[in-house]
């Protein structure tokens, strides 16, 4: 058989992040005893390498390779870029954050490396196996990383409730596939686009495959009504982890999604269109009303993460490349409010105090004017309120939803936007509002973290201020293809 | 029927009733026992199917090494069966429903009229000098081989979580740790030190000392 070594030079970022991985995990029995942050460091070096590798490199054209399972465009790169950004900073909340909680050890950055490398994987995946192969890398990391605190009842709860509905949602999607698999003979995605196009497969087997990948990906995606795990793990498992599981993997959750709906199964839009309305508008409605009576701050933000899923999907079911662009916008966005959001939990709290309540935000203002203020910046953009850049996220969606003619639909999205800024809201009255006895300063416990907070909250604004740069970038590199 | 179709139904059947044994009988290691069963019993049918390859390794691996473990594990563990079929009769009603509902639809899509012979036509017979097993490593370690390597990259995961997740780190005073480089290393003057002493002359007692209290 002839067989040509496939060209290595596409998959360069990700063999930096494997070997540097495979390296760390090594390295990190030795070098942690001595100097306790070089795997931190180390880490975070590790990131802006591959980062640099993919600036240098920056793929203008499809570039294809390993026999059809791995692409490189321009879609990917910037995803890829914009997960290590957030990444970057997850890992710098998570330093003080463990060294506070006392479980700081090295597997957890080597396992956010290896998750990273899956979400690398996933972005880029071109064919069936690649794509199951990198969105199982990331999620057993995650299990895996939801579970370090072993003297936390909540954490292992949280971990193996998310174990057992995320391996079910795997099976789930497995099944889809195989059913996809047996009625086109293909497991190329563009190879089965063009086989559903030319109509020789089985409409029927099709569908029934469609539905199952769709419920998997929403299972992963925590869509109404496949949300359950979601509130219960963020709340449960430490807050660096919440910070990293709300962040980044919704990132590459939108890249599978865009990859298998828009690149695979065109052809099947009529099928796949439906349930995304379904999952849409019902995500938008649950989180809108069960938010409001959440005390627990991390709750909160489940549901609203939850919501925010919904609004994502609005840009996935206008199926059409405006559509997904806005919807790749808004899974940055989203990410990066996260960071702002779960970043200033992990600020504020510190040894014996999570501050992760509500009512441990009350009266903010009066102990950290700043802060409070920073608060308000992340609440406001994840309400949608001008100019944060949570607005654009949200008016864009919403405006490629009523190009595509789900007038309805839109109508849907705005009012229930209004009631979810209600729990918004509710925190920001917290800290301007409500009086607290106690009214030490409230300061965070490094200087660093006061940095990171306070830059991540700005860039929200500056960010709203001159969103047109970050839009731009969405829509030409799905208009590339 | 022909004699091969008589072997695939007995096999089939086989796995059916193992697999629903599995989960019914209460005893856990008589249902990891049944799940042997029906692990052998689908080998058996891969085999029909000329997947030779695929059969063995599913009986090597699973039924040789993972099931053995699994029985392992099962047997020390000693599990709290009684607690575990707690609600079972209560969700059983419902259960059966949506199972036979889904069941019914996954008929109508999975049944003949979609997947029947006359739609996928007769499987293709290999002469003798077909191999299995090249068929399966060719494509493995050339056309997939990223998928491959990625697949490593998953069981090393998995190993790094396992690891990360079990292992006790406990106090040195509790465990005593042998440091290999501190005794290799070690040179006789680190252990035999080698004391200049005054040579020691003995004083007479002081002999009036009982007398003094």
């Amino acid at each position: 058989m002839n067989f040509v070594i496939p060209a290595f030079a596409p998959a360069i970022p990700e063999m930096v992040l494997l070997a540097m991985a495979s390296f760390i995990l090594v390295a990190d029995t030795i070098w942690s005893k001595r100097y306790q942050f070089a795997t931190y460091y180390a880490t975070q070096i590790s990131l802006l390498v591959a980062g640099y590798f993919i600036m240098t490199s920056f793929a203008t054209t499809q570039v294809i390779t390993f026999d059809g399972s791995f692409v490189r465009d321009s879609f990917a790169d910037i995803l890829k870029l914009f997960i290590i950004l957030v990444s970057l900073g997850i890992f710098l909340f998570s330093k003080e954050y463990l060294l506070q909680q006392k479980f700081f050890s090295g597997e957890y950055f080597v396992l956010g490396l290896f998750g990273v490398l899956g979400m690398f994987v996933m972005v880029s995946a071109h064919n069936f196996i690649t794509l199951y192969l990198g969105l199982e890398i990331m999620s057993l990391s995650m299990y895996a990383m939801i579970a370090l605190r072993r003297d936390s009842g909540a954490a292992v709860e949280a971990a193996m409730k998310y174990f057992v509905l995320g391996a079910l949602a795997t099976g789930i999607l497995l099944y889809g596939f195989s059913m996809i698999y047996g009625a086109t003979g293909s497991i190329t995605l563009p190879e089965i686009a063009k086989i559903i196009d030319s109509g020789k497969a089985d409409t029927v087997v099709l569908s029934f495959g469609v539905v199952f990948i769709v419920i998997g990906l929403a299972f992963k995606l925590g869509a109404v009504p496949f949300h359950m795990w979601m509130p219960d793990v963020y709340h449960g498992a430490p807050t660096a982890v919440t910070l990293y599981l709300g962040t980044a993997p919704k990132i590459a959750g939108f890249a599978i999604l865009y990859r298998l709906l828009a690149e695979g199964m065109p052809g099947l839009v009529s099928d796949w269109q439906t349930l995304i309305i379904i999952l849409s508008v019902l995500s938008m409605i649950v989180s809108a009303f069960v938010a409001i009576v959440q005390e627990n701050l991390k709750r909160m933000l489940a549901y609203s993460g939850i919501g925010h899923v919904g609004f994502l999907l609005l840009g996935v079911l206008a199926a059409n490349p405006d559509g997904y662009a806005s919807a790749m916008f808004y899974s940055i966005v989203y990410a990066i409010t996260g960071v702002a959001g779960f970043g200033m939990i992990i600020a504020l709290s510190r040894t014996g105090n999570e501050f992760d309540k509500i009512a441990d935000f009350k009266g903010l203002n009066a102990r950290n004017p700043w802060l409070a203020f920073m608060m308000l910046i992340v609440m406001f953009s994840m309400a949608g309120i001008p100019p944060f850049i949570g607005f654009f996220a949200k008016v864009i969606v919403i405006e490629e939803v009523v190009k595509a003619g789900f007038i309805w639909i839109a109508v849907i999205a705005v009012i229930t936007a209004v009631i979810s800024a209600f729990y918004y809201l509710r925190v920001v009255k917290a800290i301007y509002f409500d009086k607290v006895e106690d009214e030490t300063p409230l300061t965070p416990v490094s200087s660093e973290l006061n940095w990171a907070v306070s830059l991540v909250s700005i860039a929200l604004l500056v960010l709203g201020l001159m969103p047109s740069s970050l839009i731009e970038l969405s829509y030409q590199s799905i208009g590339v293809q | 029927m022909t004699f091969e179709q008589f072997i695939f139904y007995v096999l089939a059947a086989m796995a059916v009733v193992s697999g629903f044994m599995v989960i019914t009988v209460r005893n856990p290691v008589k249902a990891a026992l049944w799940l042997v069963l029906a692990f052998i019993s689908t080998a058996g049918v891969w085999i029909m199917a000329q997947a030779e390859f695929l059969g063995l390794v599913l009986i090597l691996v699973y039924v040789g090494a993972v099931m053995v473990l699994f029985l392992f594990v099962v047997m020390m563990l000693d599990i709290n069966l009684a607690k575990l079929k707690e609600g079972f009769t209560r969700y059983l009603s419902l259960g059966a429903i949506a199972a036979i509902a889904t069941f019914g639809m996954m008929y109508m899509v999975l049944g003949p009229a979609h997947f029947g012979l006359e739609v996928t036509g007769a499987p293709v017979v290999h002469g003798p000098d077909y191999s299995n097993t090249a068929a399966i490593a060719v494509p493995l370690y050339t056309t997939h081989a990223y998928a491959f390597v990625l697949a490593a990259v998953l069981l090393l995961v998995g190993i790094v979580a396992a690891i990360a997740l079990t292992i006790r780190r406990r106090a040195p005073k509790e465990v005593l740790y042998q440091n290999i480089d501190k005794q290799v290393k070690t040179q006789a003057s680190d252990r035999l030190r080698m004391v200049k002493m005054e040579a020691v002359v003995e004083k007479d007692l002081p002999e009036k000392e009982e007398e003094s209290k």
